[in-house]
Parts: C-alpha cells; structure tokens; sequence
C-alpha cells in the first residue's frame, strides 16, 4: 500500500539528515557489498579451478599396470603387469557400476620422434588407440567432423581424429583436413574429425593427439591384444573409489597379482580430487557468508542505532501524534518503513556498484587467470535483497519499539 | 453523574514515583464538567493542573477513583483504545502549537483524519473547510515556520476542532502569544464553545480565565473552588 503520509515523512526525515543517512546507507550496502564481491570472487575462483578438470567427468578415473612389488603364486616381484583385450571383457562383464569403459593405447608422446607424415610434411604427435566411449568420459571438443564411433572399431577403420597442432603442421593454412590422409608408422590415415582442447590453458599435449580407432591401433601398430590403460566413468550415484576398488580386486585376480600389492596396478580418480576441492570451495563459501553477514549486521547495528537516535530526536512529533489518535500500531510501522526503506535503498545501490565492480573485473581478468568469471547469480542478487527488507526490519525493531513506547505526556511537555 | 454531564471525575488520586519517594499529585480530585460548557483550570505550578488535563485528555492514567468520558468509563485502557478515544472524543490545543514542523498548514489540520483512515484527498478537502473556519484557507499550503503564533494557533484550533471531538483541552494555549492575539484565540474558543463544544482551557492568566463560564480553582492536589471568582 502506498502511503504518501508516511513517504512524505519518511523523505522529510532524509532531506533534514542528509549527511546522516548517507552514513547509514554506506553502512548497511557496505554489508552487501562484500557479500557481492566475495562471492562473486568466490565463484570466479571456483569456475578458475575446475575449469583445471577440462571436460573430464568427475566421477571418472583411470587405471593402468605397473610392476608387482611382492611375489604372488610363484612369481616374483618385478613382473611388468600388462593389460590385454581379456581384461576389458572381464572388466564389462563383471564391474555392472561402470557406465563407459575406454581401453587406451599410446604410441609417441613427451620427447618422442617423428611419427606422422603428409606428403613432405611431418611431426611427432602423440597416437593414442580410443573407443568412442573416451568421447563420453572426457567430452571432446570437436571442431569438425565425428570423433571415432563403433564401425571404426568393428571395421578396422583407419581414420583418425586430429588435434590442432597436427593440423597446423601438417596442412596449409587454407587446406581442409577432412578426408585427407596422413601416415602413422606407413600405415595411411584418413582424417574425420578435429578436435580442440576446452581448456586455453595447460592443454598443451592435446593438441598433439591423434585418435585412432583401438582396434585399428592395436592390429597397425603390432600392440596385439594388449591395452595401455583404462579410463572409465562410474554410473552417477556410485562411489567411484569403490568402483575403482573392485576393478582393481578382479584385475589382480585376473593377472595373479598379490591381493596386498599396492604398487602393480596404478589408479587416480577425479572425484576424490574434485571433491576435495569442492570441500575446499565449501569452506570458502561458508567464510564468504560469515564475513559478508557479519559485515551486514554491523550494517544493520549502524541502521537501528541511526533510527533510535531519529526516534528520540521526534520524541515530541510521536507523543503529538499519540495525542491525535496515533496508535501505537502506527507509530511502529512508520519507524519499520524508514528503517526498510534506508536498508533497501543503501543495499540496492551497494548491490548494482558490487555487480559493475565484477562485471568489470570479468572484463579485466584475463581468460587463463585463476579466477574466471567472477559473477553472482540473479538468485543472490535477488536473495541479498530480501536480506535487506529482512535486516532493515531487525534494525528497526527495537527503535519502534522505543517509538511506540513514547507516551502521549511528551506532547504537552515544554522543552525549555 | 447527569445525562449532561460531560466530564465526570469522582475521587481521582494520582502519584508518581519519585525516586523511592511517591509524589502525591492530585489527592481526591471530585469534578464535573457540563456538556457545552466552557470552563478554565487554574492554580499556581505544581498544584496539580497539569496533571488534571494529562488525566481528562486520557494522555496518561490515574491510581484510584473515576473517570467517565461523555458516559464512557475511561479506566485501564489499551493503548490502541485510549488513541481510538482521544482521537475520537478530544481535540487538543497545545501552548506550543505543537504543529509537525514538514507538514503545511492544510496537512497539519488533517493529521487526525488521517488516523481515522480518511482518504487523503477527503480528508484535505475537509482541512480547508476547517481552516477557513479560523480565517486561514489562503494560507493552507504555507509550512508552520512562514506562519505567526497566533495564526499557528489557529491552525492548532482548527486541528483539534477536525475530528468533531466533545471536549477541547487547551493547556495554556495563549502562553506563547501577545496578548491581541491571546484575544482572538479566545474568542475562537468562544465561537467553538457556541457550537456546543465543551471546552478546558488550563491557564495562569487572568485575562483567559475572566473569558469562560467558571474557574475550577485547584491547589496542592485538591479542588480549591469549582466557582471561583477573580477579584476584580
């Protein structure tokens, strides 16, 4: 309801104390600013740090052979523990919690030798063997055409799916790579997709990277049966350091590995990793919130201390309007609504300075830095400002209080 | 207590506490006052006047005894029932005008109606009616610090007057003002009293008290003469 009563008061109030309720704006938006600002750095900061993950699932993990460190069913210690084709079966048939499961193969890589030529063109890229289920685990960013898919695998396919710096070395400028061909190792390639790194940053090896069908790689490139390494990707509600867990169990069985070697088979999985950072960023926030709300509550001290003092300084206005009819009702809700308006008016300013201030910072940082993005979402914003109505009510309430308690008496009461 | 009784009080007593102490104010007050009548208060300071108004304008409350409002039993009231009757039965009229400084003269005159929860363009509109009444209807849009005391005065006469109340209680309502214009007040409250009005009017001076029907002369907390006569 609008009241041009209580406005016209309320206003009155303002004009008579500018510099007063100036003070007292900065108060309580100095609260909601840094509520903006924290957490607009804290998501900027977040998005920095998991941007790290790439487009790899986070309840994906990876598992691959070493050597054995313990001697086990006649065997001794220092046996290299090699996968093959048997073990992704026994894997699929057995671990029901694995949603994808990627063998690997890779040929070439840090510091290897020229591996890939096109006509008098060549480099040394990384050759990895992949299922199209790779493309699931870690989602690939394909620039055109298809990453690899089940015909190439059931059909030997020799296609491959090329990174970005094995296009710029070996193609022109203007030549599109698609149904081209490149050699591996004497054996032609037929190029069906390009592939980018999501990441800008740290993303270095992928540009490298030439996928090739596994079945193809393993029968080119004389690997036989045998699998590098696996990644995998659990279904959403299981736990993937248990999933992992009972791999590595059958594939110990399996490959006659001692139940208590730690160190033939090596695993890492992104979710402990993400979770930990998750925990980290918990923690962040929560620091985030104690700091902006202690911040707004001393705003919203500084707001009820101004209105106590507003309340004594219309002592006399209160007890006249008591002695026209005033109820206390209404001497409660005029203190309410000037404290409201004082807390929304200095917040809401705070809140729009707090957003230009990350809208600018987004501009300013650049794309590789840590923190990236840093915003606050429409439901904080919006949310910050029921904090307001919320906090300017607290900061009014005991000055109505105060206000309604005036008795009428003071009307009559000479000041001098 | 006569049907025309407006203002009945029957052994009023009041005290306040004064540090351990009780300071007995009004000690058995027995007063009536008739509907339409126009009547002044006097005494010297700390007979206890002051006091008296505070209890018959229902601004504060009283220990023992009676307190009949036009019939209406005013004892152990609410707040929010005690503003109902204030507003409704009384119009006050302050020594210091007491007119809301960011208000002008029309929106001061219907500050009452407002918490009758008349419309605002209802309630102006009756303002003017009102503050042509006492002669300042050209004056409505001006604020109280353009205005001279006894034009602030009549603002504050034509406030009290908005609610249609039975009782007006002026507590020194020429205190502040020179004594040509303490005269046209007071022929304001004449005029108001003509209507049918019952009127109080606390004072000190002579001059005002000579102008209303009776003097309730009061003295250290008890009723000295509910007649009195000014030695002239």
């Amino acid at each position: 309801m609008f009241d041009y009563d209580k406005w016209q008061e309320i206003f009155g109030t303002i004009r008579k104390n500018k510099l007063r309720t100036f003070l007292t704006i900065i108060g309580i938006g100095w609260g909601i600013f840094m509520i903006i600002i924290l957490i607009g750095l804290g998501n900027g900061f977040q998005k920095g740090v998991t941007k790290g993950f790439g487009n790899w699932a986070t309840n994906s993990g990876f598992v691959w052979g070493q050597r054995t460190t313990i001697s086990y069913a006649g065997f001794q210690p220092g046996r290299s523990i090699d996968f093959d084709n048997s073990d992704t079966e026994l894997l699929l048939s057995r671990v029901r919690e694995i949603r994808y499961l990627a063998p690997r193969n890779r040929l070439g890589g840090w510091r290897g030798g020229n591996n890939a030529v096109r006509g008098d063109k060549t480099g040394a890229f990384t050759i990895v063997g992949d299922y199209p289920e790779f493309n699931k685990i870690n989602v690939q960013n394909l620039k055109k055409g298809r990453f690899i898919n089940q015909n190439d695998i059931n059909g030997y396919r020799k296609v491959a799916v090329i990174g970005k710096n094995v296009v710029d070395l070996l193609f022109d400028e203007d030549e599109d790579p698609i149904g081209e061909y490149i050699t591996i190792k004497k054996v032609n390639f037929q190029v069906v997709g390009l592939v980018e790194p999501v990441r800008n940053d740290g993303g270095e090896e992928d540009l490298n990277n030439i996928h090739v069908p596994f079945s193809t790689f393993q029968r080119a490139f004389g690997y036989g049966e045998r699998v590098g390494w696996y990644a995998f990707a659990a279904y959403e509600h299981f736990n993937v350091s248990e999933v992992q867990a009972k791999m590595l169990t059958l594939l110990k069985e399996k490959n006659r590995i001692n139940p208590l070697d730690e160190d033939a088979i090596g695993y890492f999985n992104l979710q402990e990793e993400f979770e930990e950072i998750s925990g980290l960023f918990t923690g962040l926030k929560l620091f985030t919130w104690f700091v902006g709300l202690s911040t707004l509550f001393a705003g919203i001290i500084g707001v009820s201390n101004i209105m106590l003092i507003i309340v004594k300084e219309r002592t006399k206005e209160i007890g006249i309007r008591k002695s026209l009819g005033a109820t206390p009702l209404s001497i409660v809700s005029l203190i309410l609504q000037e404290s409201v308006f004082l807390s929304i008016v200095g917040g809401y300013i705070a809140l729009i300075i707090g957003l230009l201030l990350l809208d600018l910072l987004s501009n300013l940082i650049p794309d590789d830095s840590i923190i990236l993005n840093p915003a606050v979402s429409p439901g904080i914003a919006l949310g910050s400002l029921v904090l307001l109505v919320i906090g300017g009510m607290i900061a009014g309430i005991l000055p109505a209080q105060k206000a309604a308690s005036i008795s009428p008496i003071e009307a009559i009461r000479q000041e001098n | 207590m006569e049907p025309s009784s407006m203002i009945n009080l029957k052994q009023i007593q009041k005290s306040y506490p004064v540090g351990n102490q009780s300071l007995h104010v009004l000690k058995g007050i027995d007063m009536e006052v008739g509907k339409g009548e126009l009547v002044s208060i006097m005494g010297s300071s700390g007979s206890g006047k002051s006091t008296l108004l505070n209890i018959i304008g229902i601004l504060d409350g009283y220990d023992s005894g009676d307190y009949h409002l036009a019939g209406t039993l005013i004892k152990n009231l609410s707040e929010k029932r005690a503003a109902h009757y204030r507003n409704k039965f009384l119009g006050f009229v302050f020594q210091s005008f007491n007119l809301l400084n960011f208000k002008n003269a029309m929106e001061n005159v219907a500050l009452p109606l407002y918490y009758q929860k008349v419309s605002r363009k209802k309630r102006n509109s009756i303002a003017l009616e009102y503050l042509d009444r006492v002669g300042l209807k050209e004056w409505a849009e001006h604020l109280p610090s353009e205005l001279s005391g006894g034009q602030k005065q009549r603002i504050a006469i034509a406030r009290a007057l908005i609610s249609d109340p039975k009782v007006i209680l002026a507590d020194e309502p020429t205190g502040a003002l020179d004594s040509s214009t303490s005269k046209e007040v007071m022929e304001i409250f004449k005029e108001v009293n003509k209507l049918g009005k019952t009127v109080i009017i606390v004072t000190h001076e002579h001059d005002i008290a000579e102008g209303t029907d009776r003097i309730i002369m009061l003295k250290d907390g008890i009723i000295l003469d509910r007649n009195f006569q000014l030695a002239s």
